[in-house]
C-alpha cells in the first residue's frame, strides 16, 4: 500500500481550477518531486494535503487513513511534517524553542504536571531539549540554540526550519522550494541533508523546486503540474524527454523544434 | 547606544556586595522615610521603589526572599496601618498587576488584542456581588425599593468557596466569548473584543429588570467580607501596636487582610503564568502569536489554544474580581468602563508586552502615576490657587489660574502621551520580555 493515495483531486477558487483532477500516489521512503511553471498548482497541491484548503472532490489517503475534512492540526499530527515557501519560523523564539515547538504533538504533558512541575514533567523538557539540539545540530547548525531565530543568516533559517518538522517525527516531509535563493554550495549541502534523512531517518519526501539541479540530481520519481493538471510522471530520464512537459515550460515552439533537430 | 552603555556601566557596578548594600541601604531608607513622614508622598515613592532595587541588584537569592518578605509581611502592613492610604495604594497595584498579567496571557504570549479585558473582571465582582449580598432576596423589588432588613444569602465565609468558584466562571465566560471570535485577528478581534466588554458593563447596568440582578446603575452594596477571627487583630495588635503607636481597629485590620489576599493571588498567578509559559502550552500560545500557519502546520491546535489563553486571562480577572467586591463591599457598572480595560493594556504595553516583572512595574508606575503623583500635584496646585503666590517673572498670580487645570483630570493625557512615548524610544516595554536561555549538552543523557 502506498504511503499517500491521492484520487481525482479537484480544488477551484471562484471560477479557477486550481488543480483539476489530479490522482497521485506516493510510495514510502522515496524522494518525489513536484515540479511545472508558475501558478501550475504545487502550492496548492500542498496546501490541499495539509488541509489549508479542502479538497472539491477526490480522496486523500495516508496510511490508508483518510484527510478529507480533518483540521490542518489533526494532519500535521498524522505524521505529516512541512516546510514553507517564504520561511515561517517562529521569529521571536530562540532556535531550540521553535524545534521544541515541532514536538508540540509528542509531548505529553498535561496541564497538573506542567503546574506542579512533577517529576514526569521534568524528564520530558530535559529529553525533548537535548532531542531538539541532537536536530539542530543534525540540519548543520551548531551554537545557536539561544539565538533568537530571526537573527540567523537565511540559509541558517531553512536549515531551522526543516529541524522544527523533522522534530515531530513525521513519515512525510513536504519541502516547498527548500533550495530556494541558496548558492550552489549551499544547494550541494542540502541535497545531502534531504538524502541523509530518508536514508538514515525514512523518512518520505515530497518536495516542490524550480532549481532543476536539484530536481534532476535527487529525484527518484517527478510529477509535472500545469495549469492545475497533472501532465506527467516518471523518473528524471523520461521527464526530461517527456513532449507535454517540454510544451509546458517552452511552449509548442520548442517540441516542433525539437521534432525537426530529431528529423535532421 | 545610550542604553547598552548605561547597561554596561551598571552591570559592572552591581557585583559583589554593591548589590545588598544598596538593597538594605533602600529598604531602610524608604521605610524610615515613610514612617517618619507618614503623609509624604515623596516618602511613598523612595518606599515603593525599592522593590526595584530588589529586583534590578545582584544578591543572592535567598537574601532577597529574606527582604521581600520582610517588606510584604512586616514593613509594608505596618506603614499601610499608618497610612491606610497606602494600603490602599499597594492594594491597587496588586489588583492591576493581576489583570495586567492575565491581560498579558491573551495579549502578550498569545498575540490576541483584547479590548474588553474588564468584562472578565466584572463577572468575577458581579458573581460575589450577588450571592455575597442580600440581592437574591432583591429580585422582584426595583432598585431603592427593597424593605430593609432582608437576609444575606449566604455566610461571607463562602467568600473563599467563590473564590474558586469565580475562576471557574470567569473562564467559561473567556471561552464563552472566545468562541465566537476565533476567526479574526489583529484590529477585528480588538473591535468585536471591545464590543463585549461594553455589553458585559451593559448588561450589569441594565439587568435590574425584569428581575433585579445586578441593581441596576446603583450597584450592589452592602457586599459582606470573610469574618476575622478576633485573635487575628490581638495577634497583629501584640506584635506591632508598639511600633504603629496605637491599636489597630477591625475596619483597618480589614485592609490588612485584603493586601494579603492580593498578595497571595498575585503569587499564585505568577506561579501559574510562569510555569505555563515555560512549557509545551506556554511555548504553543508564543508559537500562535508569531506565526499561526506555522503553528498549526507543528500540530497545534491554535482555536484550543487560543480558547485556553482567553480562559487563563479570563480567570486571574474574575478572582481579583470577587476580591475587588468583598474588599470595596460595594460595586457598580462604573468601575467597569472601557477606560479600565484601556488602562490594564497600557499597563501591559508600557511594562513590556509577554514579560512578567514587566507588567507588574507597569501596573504600578500607572497606578501610583495615577492615585498618587497626579492627585498630588492636584492638591499641590490648589494649594497654591488658595495662597496668594504669583509665578515669578510673568508675574502671574496662582489663585487666577483656571480650576480647569487639574492634572488629576488628564490622566488620560498622560496614559496617551506615555504610550506614544514608549512606542518611540522603548516599544518592547520598560522590562522587556526575554526568552529563557537554556543549557543543553548532547552527551548528558548518553
Amino acid at each position: 500500500m502506498a504511503l499517500l493515495e491521492m484520487a481525482n483531486i479537484t480544488k477551484t477558487f471562484g471560477g479557477l481550477k486550481a488543480i483539476s483532477d489530479v490522482t497521485f500516489s506516493l510510495e514510502k521512503g522515496r524522494i518525489v518531486s513536484i515540479i511545472g511553471p508558475n501558478g501550475a498548482g504545487k502550492t496548492t497541491f500542498f496546501n490541499t494535503l495539509t488541509g489549508i484548503y479542502r479538497p472539491d472532490t477526490g480522496t486523500i489517503k495516508f496510511n490508508g487513513k483518510s484527510l478529507v475534512g480533518l483540521r490542518t492540526d489533526q494532519i500535521a499530527a498524522c505524521g505529516i511534517a512541512r516546510t514553507f515557501q517564504n520561511i515561517r519560523l517562529f521569529a521571536d523564539m530562540t532556535v531550540i524553542e521553535n524545534i521544541m515547538v515541532g514536538m508540540h504533538v509528542h509531548l505529553k504533558q498535561s496541564p497538573l504536571q506542567t503546574l506542579l512541575r512533577l517529576p514526569g514533567f521534568n524528564r520530558e523538557e530535559k529529553e525533548a531539549e537535548v532531542k531538539a539540539l541532537r536536530l539542530m545540530q543534525y540540519v548543520g547548525l551548531n551554537n545557536v540554540e539561544n539565538e533568537l531565530a530571526k537573527n540567523l543568516p537565511y540559509g541558517a533559517q531553512r536549515r531551522l526550519e526543516i529541524a522544527r518538522a523533522l522534530a515531530a517525527d513525521p513519515q512525510l516531509l513536504l519541502l516547498d522550494e527548500p533550495a530556494a535563493g541558496m548558492n550552489p554550495q549551499e544547494t550541494e549541502d542540502i541535497i545531502k541533508l534531504f538524502r541523509d534523512i530518508r536514508d538514515n531517518m525514512g523518512i518520505t519526501i515530497l518536495l516542490i523546486e524550480h532549481d532543476m539541479r536539484v530536481v534532476m540530481n535527487i529525484s527518484e520519481d517527478i510529477c509535472v503540474m500545469d495549469y492545475g493538471e497533472k501532465i506527467a510522471q516518471g523518473s528524471p530520464a523520461e521527464i526530461r524527454n517527456n513532449t507535454k512537459v517540454i510544451e509546458a515550460y517552452l511552449g509548442r515552439g520548442a517540441v516542433a523544434g525539437q521534432h525537426e533537430e530529431k528529423l535532421q | 547606544m545610550a542604553a547598552t552603555s548605561f547597561k554596561e556601566v551598571f552591570d559592572k557596578l552591581n557585583q559583589g556586595v554593591v548589590g545588598y548594600v544598596v538593597i538594605l541601604l533602600h529598604v531602610v531608607a524608604g521605610s524610615y522615610l515613610v514612617y517618619s513622614q507618614p503623609r509624604s508622598n515623596l516618602a511613598f515613592l523612595v518606599f515603593i521603589s525599592s522593590l526595584l532595587s530588589l529586583y534590578f541588584f545582584r544578591a543572592d537569592n535567598r537574601f532577597k526572599i529574606l527582604v521581600g518578605m520582610l517588606l510584604a509581611l512586616v514593613i509594608i502592613p505596618v506603614i499601610g496601618v499608618r497610612n491606610i492610604f497606602y494600603l490602599e495604594v499597594i492594594f491597587q497595584i496588586s489588583v492591576f498587576a493581576a489583570l495586567s498579567l492575565g491581560l498579558n496571557i491573551v495579549v502578550g504570549f498569545t498575540g490576541l488584542l483584547n479590548l474588553g479585558y474588564v468584562a472578565f473582571y466584572a463577572v468575577g465582582a458581579y458573581l460575589w456581588a450577588f450571592f455575597g449580598s442580600q440581592q437574591f432576596y432583591v429580585l422582584n423589588y426595583a432598585p431603592g425599593t427593597q424593605p430593609p432588613d432582608l437576609p444575606f444569602l449566604l455566610p461571607g465565609d463562602a467568600f473563599y468557596l467563590f473564590l474558586l468558584v469565580a475562576v471557574i466562571i470567569a473562564a467559561i465566560t473567556g471561552i464563552l466569548l472566545g468562541l465566537p471570535v476565533m476567526r479574526l485577528k489583529g484590529d477585528y478581534l480588538a473591535i468585536v473584543t471591545l464590543g463585549f466588554g461594553e455589553v458585559i458593563r451593559v448588561l450589569a447596568n441594565n439587568l435590574d429588570k425584569p428581575i433585579n440582578l445586578t441593581n441596576g446603575p446603583q450597584g450592589i452594596t452592602p457586599i459582606q467580607r470573610p469574618t476575622m477571627p478576633e485573635w487575628v487583630v490581638d495577634l497583629f495588635n501584640s506584635l506591632f501596636s508598639g511600633v504603629i503607636g496605637h491599636d489597630v481597629k477591625l475596619a483597618d485590620m480589614y485592609n490588612v487582610m485584603f493586601y494579603f489576599f492580593a498578595l497571595l493571588v498575585i503569587i499564585a498567578i505568577i506561579f501559574v503564568t510562569k510555569r505555563l509559559d515555560d512549557s509545551k502550552i506556554g511555548r504553543a500560545w508564543t508559537a500562535v502569536r508569531e506565526d499561526e500557519i506555522a503553528a498549526v502546520a507543528q500540530g497545534i491546535p491554535i482555536v484550543r489554544m487560543k480558547l485556553l489563553a482567553f480562559a487563563v486571562g479570563a480567570s486571574f480577572a474574575g478572582l481579583m474580581g470577587v476580591l475587588l467586591a468583598a474588599s470595596r463591599t460595594f460595586i457598580s457598572p462604573e468601575s467597569f468602563n472601557f477606560m479600565q480595560s484601556i488602562g490594564v493594556l497600557s499597563m501591559v504595553i508600557l511594562g513590556g508586552i509577554g514579560s512578567i516583572p514587566g507588567v507588574i512595574l507597569g501596573a504600578a508606575v500607572l497606578t501610583i502615576l495615577n492615585l498618587q503623583v497626579l492627585q498630588g500635584f492636584s492638591l499641590y496646585l490648589n494649594d497654591l490657587r488658595q495662597s496668594d503666590a504669583v509665578i515669578p517673572v510673568i508675574n502671574f498670580a496662582w489663585k487666577d489660574l483656571s480650576t480647569q487645570l487639574d492634572p488629576a483630570k488628564y490622566q488620560k493625557l498622560l496614559f496617551g502621551l506615555i504610550l506614544i512615548i514608549m512606542m518611540i524610544f522603548r516599544p518592547e516595554g520598560l522590562i522587556p520580555a526575554k526568552r529563557r536561555k537554556r543549557d543543553v549538552s548532547v552527551d548528558e543523557t548518553k
